[in-house]
């Protein structure tokens, strides 16, 4: 049963990625994108990995969607045709491809419990997170506190790119004082 | 924008139980899926909805801008301050063991005070994102 519903949304997210390639209207393909969001997040579900599907949903399809909105009402909406071939950039894409399938080849077996990664620090966590943080929920417990470093990372990536998109969308707007000065420069922009 | 009213009704109901939602997802994080990450997403995707349907300047009366961006920096701050009152009481850093008389209740209040960190800074940054957005786009 879950083969076949893996089966079919791996293929659902493959016509979805299809789709999306084609598409040269823009709205159109943030719709898509969130419809392929959805899917992954129930991919996600059916591995088992709630939190992962739980963020996929949230900010794949969710919050990205309107920011990809909020961008597409900045620009126009129709994608323009390239004026070059499509045949490198389809080699490059094919080749990257072929590399990573090669790249699975040396992996563990899919699932397996022997592999190397749930061998080294994992049990460890898996024993100890209840005696040592009295948090029953291991993934909590490995990401604030056995991997705490990761997760300040992490807040410091997100910190960062809010600071990098209000500098980029916010910062001309201050030079103006007033709404006039800002209709000015906007009429010479233009 | 006043023959949705449909919209307007639903999203008006649906936004408590989604505040509420983030809040179950962020205190209930040490017991079932999701954290400060996913709360504070779901936290500012409300915002969104009610900027969405009642439109921006309601919603930053709601949230102003100002506290958004203020908020941004608060939580990387809360999480490295975290580490550093662990390191000062003689632990290492961003080992909240001596956070407590108990090494363990140490560990459960410092993960509750890095969570809330990275709830405040995801919810703000996203909210400061789309604040972002929609203002150029005026």
């Amino acid at each position: 049963m879950e083969t076949f519903i893996n089966a079919v949304l791996l293929t659902l997210l493959a016509a979805v990625t299809i789709a999306i390639a084609r598409q040269r209207n823009l709205f159109g393909v943030v719709i898509l994108a969130g419809i392929y969001s959805f899917l992954m997040a129930s991919v996600l579900l059916v591995l088992d990995a709630v939190d992962v599907a739980m963020t996929e949903a949230s900010v794949g399809a969710g919050v990205s969607t309107v920011f990809m909105l909020g961008a597409l009402h900045l620009t126009r909406t129709l994608e323009q045709r390239p004026h070059y071939s499509a045949f490198v950039p389809l080699l490059v894409a094919v080749g990257v491809g072929a590399a990573l399938i090669w790249g699975t080849i040396g992996l563990p077996p899919f699932g397996t419990p022997d592999a190397v990664i749930h061998k080294h620090v994992a049990p460890v966590y898996l024993a100890d997170s209840l005696k040592d943080t009295l948090v029953p929920n291991v993934v909590t417990s490995t990401l604030a506190s056995y991997r705490g470093y990761d997760t300040l990372g992490e807040t410091t990536v997100v910190f960062t790119a809010a600071m990098g998109v209000m500098l980029l969308l916010r910062g001309r707007r201050r030079k103006g004082a007033g709404g006039d000065e800002r209709a000015k420069s906007k009429g010479e922009q233009l | 924008m006043r023959l949705d009213a449909i919209l307007r009704v639903v999203v008006k109901l649906m936004l408590p139980f989604m505040l509420l939602f983030s809040l179950y997802v962020q205190f209930h994080g040490e017991l079932g899926p999701g954290g400060g990450f996913q709360a504070g997403v779901i936290a500012a995707g409300m915002v969104i909805l009610y900027a969405l349907i009642f439109g921006v300047r309601e919603a930053k009366r709601l949230v102003p801008q100002a506290l958004v961006e203020r908020l941004v920096p608060l939580g990387v701050l809360i999480y490295l301050g975290t580490g550093l009152v662990a390191m000062l009481l003689g632990g290492n850093y961003l080992d909240y063991s001596t956070l407590a008389h108990d090494s363990r209740h140490g560990q459960e209040y410092g993960i509750m005070a890095v969570e809330l960190g990275v709830l405040i800074t995801v919810s703000s940054s996203m909210l400061a994102i789309f604040y972002a957005f929609v203002e150029r786009g005026r």
